[in-house]
């Protein structure tokens, strides 16, 4: 019965998370809260953990949260509750915009969504910025411009982007890979 | 069936190097279905992902749902979504069990604060990539730069737009400019 359970409130979770993965972060505390399934705490150990293993944060925290909740089948049926509303809405939606495919009216729509569809992409980019390559608290107990930046953070961003710009073929996995050793050699986290 | 087993190979490959939200999936996306596959145009994956960040559920099984359907209709849809949970499911799980305390290790910190630093540039470059063919003149010039500057500053005003709010907003203003420039050629 838990399991029934579990997917509804995470068909609940992916249906009215709108936006990145985080945006799922205020549902699973009210979960958390109504049923006390997980703690508090456990949600603050599902965000680190989510943010720091391979695969869509919103993805990682449902399984960690169904797996708290009842094991290795209630990490699955979370994960699933989680997918049933996005590959019904999007189907729906996918029907629909095939049946306008050269529609005037939907192209000049799609012609405002794509300028802010890479903007928003950007800001998204620009919030990891702030946290990967830059130290704002430090900056704000020293007051020096100079400690805003993690020099050695900025300095592997500037050789990735040139590495990236003379070859274009390596896949981006190679870069995320050598960026992870290089992290690891350096002690980027200290 | 072997187009099945592509569509979820390859969609559990790219949920295996995503390190972060559906945004740090599209350098990848770019690459693997773009570039080597062909399967969709770097314009339809823009497309995907306007109204993957406005529409329910996480952006990343949005995409992978919209790129699913392109390719094998519902089914298609439903393998591509399965295909990226995989890995990550299993991962999890087998940290869920046995190490709880995982992302405290100095290892990890370490190797996720250069991992980050590379989405970064990832993320840049993608941007640099699409924006020639979603900025092509001065009024998506217009709607980049205020749903920008929108998003990036939003702490700073006294009311915060959702991306929703500003993807519905910027789809109007696509549908008026469309109306302006159809009388303007008719004059």
């Amino acid at each position: 019965m838990i399991y029934l359970q579990l997917y509804f409130e995470f068909i609940k979770v992916g249906l009215f998370s709108v936006g990145g993965g985080l945006a799922t972060l205020p549902f699973l505390y009210d979960i958390s809260q109504r049923t006390g399934w997980f703690t508090q705490a456990d949600v603050a150990n599902m965000i680190a953990v989510g943010e720091s293993t391979p695969g869509p944060i919103g993805v990682n925290m449902a399984t960690y949260a169904g797996y708290m909740t009842g094991g290795i089948p209630g990490g699955i049926i979370t994960t699933l509750g989680l997918i049933t509303p996005a590959v019904i809405i999007i189907t729906i939606i996918a029907k629909i915009l095939n049946h306008f495919l050269g529609n005037r009216y939907v192209e000049a729509v799609f012609t405002g969504l794509r300028p802010a569809s890479i903007a928003l992409i950007a800001s998204a980019g620009i919030s990891v910025m702030k946290v990967a390559l830059m130290d704002i608290p430090g900056w704000k107990t020293s007051g020096k411009l100079s400690d805003l930046v993690i020099w050695p953070a900025l300095i592997l961003a500037a050789a990735i982007f040139a590495g990236q710009k003379k070859w274009p073929k390596i896949h981006p996995t190679v870069w995320i890979l050598i960026a992870a050793v290089i992290g690891i050699v350096f002690r980027f986290a200290e | 069936m072997q187009e099945y087993l592509d569509l979820f190979l390859t969609f559990a490959k790219i949920g295996a190097v995503t390190f972060g939200g559906g945004y740090a999936m599209l350098p990848i996306l770019s690459r693997e279905l773009v570039d080597q596959r062909g399967w969709v145009t770097d314009q339809e994956l823009t497309d995907y992902f306007a109204i993957g960040q406005c529409t329910p559920g996480i952006i990343a099984l949005n995409v992978a749902t919209f790129v699913g359907h392109k390719r094998k209709r519902l089914p298609g849809g439903i393998v591509c979504s399965m295909g990226v949970v995989f890995v990550p499911l299993i991962v999890i799980t087998i940290i869920a069990a046995f190490l709880r305390n995982f992302a405290e290790y100095p290892v990890v910190k370490n190797a996720f604060a250069g991992i980050r630093v590379c989405v970064c540039v990832l993320v840049v470059n993608s941007v640099l990539r699409l924006w020639k063919k979603s900025v092509v003149d001065i009024p998506t010039l217009c709607i980049f730069l205020a749903v920008f500057l929108l998003s990036v500053f939003s702490f700073l005003l006294p009311v915060s737009f959702s991306p929703v709010v500003l993807v519905l907003l910027s789809g109007a203003a696509g549908l008026l400019l469309g109306q302006v420039r159809q009388k303007g050629g008719r004059k």
